[in-house]
């Protein structure tokens, strides 16, 4: 038998790569453009942003593009670029009521002061595979957009600003205000996460958080495992203003905007002590991501009870999970050789056998 | 300028020598300092994302990348082996970023970064070895959460841990840990050394070397300086012991004082062979 566990393991790694690289271009079908994938897999860029914790859609694109479709990877990817770059200067604090709206809607009242705004979404589409677009004929996305843009647009009607609803109903005294506590936001890209963790590290992490992992906690809460009943106060999807101070003026800037989706969630008062109002939870994340900011504000909620009694009330339990880089990276890691551990947990083994031998 | 200039910075932009920024290096080299100043001791710092997933070495590269010059040679091993996957990755990695000499000699070697494995030629006091870590803490075994694991640190409270060893003998005649063996440092802190075996836990104690240890996931950074005591968990009437390689010896070399890898004949065989291969075939040479 030759010596073929030792060596060789360079050609036949660069030999995988390879194959990766082949079968994740295609055979016959020209590249995927960084216009195609920003333009037709928004949602995906959006999610990947986030997760990756960088709001560069381009770069987005990329990742997908290099990591197959395959969100976690791609997230990584980003994230790793990240850890490249120089910090420039840090955003000034900003109202999302100044938010350039692309869609808001309210469950909890029937109108509220701006309207509902349904915006671009699947909620109301029939799930039907839908044959007829399999061509996407250019005619087909002109009809559509002729039939949006006919003489419709009222820019009068557009209202300049949104009030947030949960304002409203905190200026009549109806939910609670949240105190942070915190002079300075907690930065965990610069320091690792202590518990209990402050509320603005609770928000970045979960910002940054997996949408899935996100989902299947607060899900968790929602159906049964908590006390949470939530509503929601307001869902937005919008771009809101990258305000930086101009080092050499002192001036507030406008570097850009970020497109961003928000949930205020709402839930049942529950302190017999305090006041009655109702509690309030925060979500906001890069791009449109709906899934991932509902859940994100009914953890933000979960994560405040007074008591944990359930896995999403544990902010221990919650945000040392839902990182998906963290949670993909470790689960794949499995795959690494563990040929001295499994030998020495095989002589563990053969030990306790022995004895149990010696002892019937 | 082109798109793809533009996405990768600007023509000309260069990745950072040794790719972490400078700040980072700082943040890492401060969390260095804290742990050799506390033996055994987790120190949380702000642990960034490397171009490897989280599990796959990230702590130790970023120890190494912050420590290394471009007079160092480095040495890479997974599981005592230089061509396994992880260890060849990272090395390409490191050549790629710090174009530093690297070796599979371990006396050649200023720096060398390991998963699973303490190398049998005992190292001296100009070199450094670097651990990948995937659990820092030894108290995970019996309490998952970290704000009650701080604490029982904090307070040297190991009463659950020696209980739990404790129970292994009683149920089985033997603990059942077998890598990851939980270890006294400096008489205070007990630490996970991470998934070394058994066999390299006494290379730990009073060595010449100062010995890293980097949980890039878990965001903690932990050490053994130089003539520390590192003391594995054990009763009086139950001592700690390594594996047993009693009758076995290495097929290619013929070492009978090294920890052996067991190969799996297609026919039930087993041969073996030294889980570190580069003393393997300096022995051959």
């Amino acid at each position: 038998m030759g010596y073929v566990a030792v060596q060789g393991g360079r050609e036949a790694i660069e030999r995988a790569c390879d194959l990766y690289e082949s079968s994740r271009s295609g055979r016959n079908s020209s590249p995927l453009g960084l216009d195609q994938i920003r333009e037709q897999l928004p949602l995906a860029v959006d999610r990947v942003m986030g997760e990756g914790g960088l709001y560069a859609p381009d770069h987005a694109a990329l990742s997908l593009r290099q990591a197959a479709g395959d969100t976690f990877e791609a997230s990584l990817l980003l994230r790793a670029h990240r850890a490249t770059l120089p910090r420039l200067a840090e955003s000034l604090d900003c109202s999302s009521s100044s938010m350039r709206m692309v869609r808001r809607i309210s469950s909890a009242f029937k109108d509220v002061p701006g309207g509902q705004v349904l915006g671009p979404t699947s909620d109301y589409t029939l799930r039907l595979l839908d044959f007829e677009i399999l061509e996407d004929p250019l005619a087909r996305r002109q009809l559509i957009r002729d039939r949006l843009f006919d003489g419709r647009i009222d820019e009068e009607e557009v209202p300049d600003e949104f009030p947030r609803v949960v304002e409203l109903l905190r200026a009549e005294g109806l939910v609670e205000d949240v105190e942070t506590g915190e002079d300075e936001p907690f930065d965990i890209t610069r320091r690792s996460l202590v518990y209990p963790a402050p509320r603005s590290a609770r928000l970045q992490a979960m910002a940054r958080g997996e949408t899935g992992g996100m989902l299947f906690l607060a899900y968790s809460s929602m159906r049964g495992y908590g006390h949470i009943h939530p509503t929601l106060a307001e869902l937005r999807v919008g771009y809101v203003p990258l305000l930086v101070r101009n080092p050499l003026t002192g001036e507030d800037v406008v570097a850009g905007e970020v497109l961003a989706t928000e949930a205020d969630v709402v839930s049942r008062f529950s302190d017999p002590e305090g006041q009655p109002r109702f509690h309030v939870g925060y979500g906001m994340c890069f791009g449109q991501n709906e899934v991932k900011a509902i859940s994100m504000g009914v953890l933000d909620r979960c994560m405040r009870a007074a008591t944990p009694s359930s896995p999403a009330e544990d902010q221990e339990f919650v945000l040392s999970h839902i990182d998906g880089i963290e949670s993909m990276g470790f689960s794949n890691h499995w795959k690494l050789p563990h040929y001295v551990d499994f030998l020495s947990d095989l002589d563990r083994l053969r030990k306790a056998q022995e004895v149990d031998r010696a002892r019937r | 300028m082109l798109a793809g200039e533009w996405l990768s910075g600007g023509a000309g932009r260069k990745t950072t020598w040794g790719f972490l920024d400078d700040g980072a290096k700082k943040d890492v080299r401060r969390a260095l300092l804290k742990a050799v100043a506390i033996p055994g001791y987790q120190v949380p710092y702000g642990s960034r994302e490397m171009p490897l997933a989280r599990g796959w070495g990230t702590g130790g590269i970023q120890i190494t990348l912050s420590l290394l010059s471009p007079e160092d040679v480095v040495k890479v091993i997974d599981q005592g082996c230089d061509g396994s996957v992880n260890a060849v990755n990272i090395k390409k990695f490191y050549e790629r970023v710090g174009g530093v000499e690297t070796t599979t000699d371990t006396r050649e070697a200023t720096l060398i970064q390991t998963r699973h494995r303490i190398p049998e030629e005992r190292m001296d006091a100009g070199q450094i070895l670097v651990l990948q870590v995937p659990y820092p803490e030894a108290l995970r075994e019996v309490e998952p959460s970290e704000a009650n694991t701080r604490r029982m640190h904090a307070e040297a409270d190991y009463a659950r841990m020696w209980l739990h060893l404790y129970e292994d003998v009683v149920h089985y005649g033997e603990i059942r840990l077998a890598y990851r063996y939980p270890c006294t440092v400096n008489g205070r802190h007990v630490m996970d050394p991470s998934p070394i075996p058994r066999w390299d836990v006494p290379k730990l104690h009073m060595a010449d070397t100062l010995f890293l240890f980097g949980a890039g996931r878990e965001h903690r950074i932990y050490a053994v300086p130089p003539h520390t005591r590192v003391e594995p968990l054990e009763f009086e009437d139950h001592k700690f012991r390594v594996e047993d390689f009693h009758g076995k010896s290495c097929s290619r070399c013929g070492a009978t004082d090294t920890f052996l890898d067991e190969i799996l004949g297609p026919d039930g065989t087993r041969t073996f062979y030294c889980s570190d291969t580069g003393y393997c075939d300096k022995r051959r040479r």
